[in-house]
């Protein structure tokens, strides 16, 4: 039952518009609207402000700017960032673009949105630092990495020596720019207090952070703050905190003493949110000319706001990826007047093995050696950097099995050599690497009477499929059907989770509950022996399994119904927890990483230079799969990521403004379905044993996780151009495109 | 959004009586346009007269082989007409390389037309924009303007016209039929319909306050292949890098008749007549075609972002009128 592709069960509710999302609680009634007025410039203060007409408007209850907002809680810099508090409306300095002004409350989202246009606001516009290229030579190495998970710097003999030695060297530079998560359903939260507790409903990735942040933005007890998110319409990392409209909405209710509800516009998402921080990043490669690395170095500069201490783990992906002796890796920050930088799936590898895997193909084709092949020349015996040994890991398998199906062999070595009746075709490659994290979570599960469960979690179902595989785990856990599992998500009261987010959502929860189960089936067991009414009474408990429905031990069995209406009347149950991955021994004695190659055709026009993605296949190998359907949706949706930040993706700062120029989606373009092509994503079946009980690892961003690269390359190999600067479009190409 | 009384016209004449009656009232059809720019307060009626059921949906046929689209017939109607398509094959082809099929769905014929640009500042009320606030400066100008015109722009402003449909009009020399306050109605050549930027971008065609567009007229099509060619970053759903229609006859080795169009480059759908005397009564060649498209883009300027565009839209016309010049 784990693994099988079961639909989605919480399937019908989305079709049938019965999954209530944030913006359509109604649960406290008839809401007061809420509608955040944004900086009009990128950098300065604010010099002047008149309320007295959005004040004077229709419907309006509440205009606050930083003059009479609530005084607010500051932050914590020693936790981890999306639970610390965000306090809003604080002072007269603006940060960056877009950033909160005001806050206009009506009785109509109409009513709130047109006073929030009369809030009269003049600044003093300071010069701003908006211009990632032109600051670089005020980069620094900052001291954290993705909060300390990683560390800031790696090095390892002597990688300037190595390149001055080596008869074939790669030295090249690579950008990429700023994107946005934009998920579908836009970050937003009804909020209505009761005494002096508060019902939070925000879309969120992670209820326990949303909480906290809630409670020490406003300096109360955490008891007092109940969060939901039941159903979230994506999130790819801009939810893992909630932002001003939570904090806002919060506050607003309260001082009104009336439910309130904040929704951001799509235009807000692009500066209200959080941006994957662009990057410039250099890599450097000296090989033999057998292909064997001899160095690797991979230095990153990016983005980040003043005052943030965000730093996206950008040089962290190859430190595991391929051996060589002499080995260099950093991270340096420049800090601009924009929004904060933050997580967007798969942060490091996305745009880090844009770069090394760029680079790889460039050094595939300086010695004229298959790409493939140089892959496989270079797996690393155990981490080439922390020298541990890996867990399961199949890369090679998945290179080589990628090759076969995809039809690797009829690519032309030889770039601009294929050509069909539109443009030229192009084949290219890349591996993918993601590191696997365990995080603390806790899942409750309950057997009633009838035998059926019940698995409660503050766990969030994103999209993914959290509900199904939760209900499969116990199902199978418990020797039930997953019809007889109700799965019970996103809602404070239930156990901790770490919630949905770097990949680790699916194998945390489903491994906690695994672990309820088993304590459940102990607690049956003992009881069973202990009871003179059980066929079991007296036998050994340490033996006992659960299967169709009974407890079994040996020959001895009982259905679980009776066993539990008999001997817990009120039903039974057990929480099971993991612990963080750093209290775990195998999550130091091995390197943890989930693995797979990207295969991609493309085709170029030879007259516009627009790129069409024409084939991709992927082939994985993550660990068990809770549910093959899901899980494949997961990989495929993220290949098409990839492809977005190789082709699409970007969203330019104008510097003068120190804003993004575009915000919405018609100009901020990610692949539509006419990009879609004949697309697979091909699972390795696996059980990572050193990972967990059920042997399973993430698969939410591996997709992506060289998904460009493997486009890009392709590219090259169709016209003889290599784009460094991500995305590719078509100026880039057309000076250079063949004949 | 500012509030706005509604109201739904019954005919086509109470609608123009409707907005002659109020001031700052605006016609609203398929709204896909219209409502994104009001929630944003860049257009801000007092008053909306909802046209969406006006019976001018028909798409009749033309004495003389013409063919005439009520203002209200949808995008998706008109592309999916059989005389559309066999007739005006470029239209149906330009209309269905637009948005995607649900806005085709509600999108009508005179508000195509009417689209707005998409020029990024535009939609960015912080930013300085003499389109919204004449006088008060062009951001895209120094700013980022991979989108923006090539061709007859000017200091004012570089935002070029959306729409496809528009493009494959100008090249089928399409009318324009509207009805005035007063009940009169008047005809404009799509060639005069819409104006270059000059000193006021704000100003985008000689639509007057109140009027209707009642019907879009196509003449009778020339004989030849038609084609349009749609340049963009993905493969659907987005507004044109440029685009080219045209309509090519060849006969006896000479060049009968020809139409180029060019869409994405300019302030309107662009007319390419030079490109058009150049090839006339030449025998086609790719060399021809080349003369033809350089002399369409001979006085076009870049702005940075744009440079490409001017060789993009060469290599597309060329490529375009030689696959509708093959024999
Ligand atoms: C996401 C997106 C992508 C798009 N992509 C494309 C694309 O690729 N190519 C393309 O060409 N277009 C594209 N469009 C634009 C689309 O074609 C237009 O929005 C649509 O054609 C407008 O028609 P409508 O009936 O909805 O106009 P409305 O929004 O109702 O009106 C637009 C304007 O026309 C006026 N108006 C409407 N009808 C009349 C009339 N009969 N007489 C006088 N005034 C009138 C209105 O007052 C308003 O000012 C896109 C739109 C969106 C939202
Ligand atoms: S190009 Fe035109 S529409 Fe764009 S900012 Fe300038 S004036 Fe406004």
């Amino acid at each position: 039952m784990i693994g099988d592709p079961v639909p989605r069960i919480d399937a019908p509710k989305k079709v049938t518009g019965t999954a209530t999302y944030t913006a359509e609680v109604w649960d406290a009634g008839q809401p007061l609207y809420g509608w955040i007025v944004g900086a009009a410039i990128g950098h300065g203060r604010i010099a002047r402000l008149d309320t007295a007409r959005a004040e004077a408007a229709p419907g309006v209850q509440l205009v606050w700017t930083h003059r009479n907002a609530p005084k607010q809680h500051e932050p914590d810099a020693g936790q981890i960032s999306y639970a610390r508090a965000r306090p809003v409306l604080t002072s007269a300095e603006i940060r960056h673009h877009g950033e909160a002004v005001a806050l206009v409350v009506a009785t109509t989202l109409e009513e709130a949105r047109a006073a929030a246009a009369l809030v009269d606001v003049a600044y003093e516009a300071a010069d701003g630092h908006f211009d990632l290229a032109a600051r670089e030579a005020h980069a620094v190495e900052p001291p954290m990495v993705q909060s300390g998970l990683f560390a800031t710097r790696s090095k390892l003999g002597d990688v300037d020596a190595a390149m001055a030695a080596a008869p074939v060297t790669i030295d090249r530079r690579y950008t990429t720019p700023y994107e946005l998560a934009q998920p579908m359903e836009p970050p937003a939260c009804f909020a209505a207090w009761k005494g002096d507790q508060v019902t939070v409903h925000t879309s969120t990735q992670i209820i326990a952070a949303a909480r906290a942040r809630i409670a020490q933005t406003l300096g109360i007890p955490m008891e007092k703050v109940k969060v939901v998110a039941r159903y979230v319409g994506g999130g790819f990392g801009s939810k893992l905190g909630v932002q001003a409209e939570t904090i806002l909405a919060v506050l607003a209710a309260r001082a009104l003493a009336k439910p309130v509800k904040i929704a951001l516009s799509r235009q807000q998402m692009f500066q209200l949110v959080s941006q994957r921080p662009a990057s410039r990043q250099r890599v450097r490669l000296a090989a033999g000319r057998d292909g064997l690395l001899t160095a690797f170095a991979h230095e990153a500069t990016i983005q980040q706001a003043y005052g943030s201490d965000f730093v996206e783990q950008t040089a962290a992906c190859g430190r595991p990826l391929y051996a060589a002796a002499n080995r260099f890796t950093t991270h340096r920050v420049v800090s601009l007047h924009l929004p904060p930088g933050g997580d967007v799936r798969a942060p490091g590898e996305a745009t880090g093995l844009l770069a090394i895997e760029s680079a790889m193909d460039e050094l595939a084709h300086a010695l004229g050696l298959d790409p493939v092949e140089l892959r496989v020349r270079n797996e690393p015996p155990r981490d080439p950097e922390s020298n541990v040994p890996f867990s399961q890991r199949r890369l090679v398998e998945c290179l080589q099995e990628g090759a076969r199906r995809f039809g690797w062999q009829r690519r032309r070595a030889t770039p601009a050599t294929l050509r069909d009746a539109h443009g030229w075709i192009g084949y290219g490659m890349a591996s993918a690497i993601r590191t696997h994290f365990q995080l603390a979570t806790s899942v409750r599960v309950r057997l009633g009477p009838s035998g059926a469960a019940v698995v409660q979690s503050d766990m969030t179902d994103i999209g993914t499929g959290t509900y199904t595989i939760l209900a499969q785990t116990v199902g199978e856990a418990l020797g039930i059907s997953h019809h007889d599992v109700r799965v019970e998500l996103g809602d404070s009261d239930f156990p901790t989770s770490a919630g949905s987010g770097g990949s680790f959502g699916a194998a945390n929860s489903c491994n906690a509950a695994f672990r309820a189960c088993r304590a459940l089936r102990a607690r049956l067991a003992a009881a069973a022996v202990a009871d003179p009414l059980s066929p079991m009474h007296g036998l050994d408990p340490a033996g006992a399994t659960l299967a169709d429905g009974r407890l079994a031990i040996g020959h001895a069995s009982e259905p679980v119904a009776d066993l539990v209406t008999r001997l817990f009347p009120s039903g039974v149950d057990a929480i099971g927890d993991v612990a963080d991955g750093t209290a775990e021994p195998s999550y130091k004695a091995y390197a943890l990483n989930t693995y797979g190659a990207h295969f991609a055709e493309v085709r170029v026009d030879a007259v516009t230079g627009e790129v069409r993605l024409q084939r991709m296949l992927g082939v994985f190998d993550g660990g068990r799969m809770l549910n093959r359907a899901t899980a494949r949706s997961q990989l495929l949706g993220g290949m098409l990521w990839g492809a977005g930040g190789a082709l699409l993706e970007d969203a330019p700062v104008d510097p003068r403004y120190g804003s993004f120029a575009a915000r919405d989606l018609a100009q901020y373009l990610v692949p539509a379905h006419a990009d879609v092509p004949e697309i697979d994503a091909i699972i390795l079946e696996g059980v990572d044993d050193k990972a967990n009980d059920l042997g399973a690892k993430g698969v939410g961003e591996l997709g992506i996780c060289g998904a460009g690269a493997a486009i890009a390359n392709a590219v090259f190999n169709a016209v003889g151009v290599r784009v460094r600067d991500f995305p590719i479009t078509i100026e880039k190409l057309l000076p250079g495109l063949p004949r | 959004m500012k509030a706005f009384t509604y109201e739904r016209a019954a005919d086509a004449r109470a609608a123009v009586a409707a907005a002659a009656a109020r001031a700052n009232a605006k016609f609203i059809a398929g709204g896909t346009n219209l409502l994104d720019l009001m929630r944003l307060e860049i257009e801000q009626p007092a008053h909306l007269i909802d046209i969406s059921r006006l019976p001018l949906q028909a798409i009749d046929d033309e004495p003389g082989g013409g063919l005439r689209l009520g203002a209200q017939a949808r995008n998706s109607d008109t592309a999916a007409d059989p005389r559309v398509r066999t007739r005006y094959p470029l239209l149906s082809q330009a209309l269905l390389a637009g948005a995607s099929a649900q806005l085709r769905n509600k999108a009508s014929i005179g508000g195509n037309l009417l689209q707005r640009t998409r020029c990024a500042y535009f939609y960015d009320t912080t930013a300085p924009c003499n389109k919204r606030t004449p006088g008060g400066g062009c951001a895209a100008i120094g700013g980022l303007n991979r989108n923006h015109a090539i061709l007859g722009a000017s200091d004012a402003c570089i935002a070029t016209n959306p729409s496809d449909m528009a493009v494959a009009l100008m090249a089928l020399d399409a009318e324009v039929e509207l009805l005035g306050a007063t009940g009169a109605s008047r005809r404009v050549a799509l060639r005069d319909f819409y104006l270059l930027p000059e000193t006021t971008p704000h100003i985008e065609t000689v639509v007057h306050p109140g009027e209707l567009i009642t019907a879009v007229v196509l003449p009778r099509a020339p004989a030849g292949r038609q084609l349009y060619r749609k340049v963009r970053d993905r493969a659907s759903y987005e507004f044109a890098l440029v685009s080219v229609g045209v309509l090519l006859a060849v006969e006896k080795g000479t060049v009968e008749e020809v139409r180029v169009a060019l869409g994405g480059v300019a302030h309107k759908p662009w007319r390419a007549l030079e490109a058009e005397a150049v090839l006339r009564g030449r025998a086609p060649s790719v060399a021809a075609y080349q003369a033809a498209a350089d002399a369409a883009l001979a006085r076009a300027v870049g702005r940075g972002h744009n440079d490409f565009k001017i060789e993009l839209a060469k290599r597309t016309l060329v490529d375009a009128l030689t696959k509708a010049g093959r024999p």
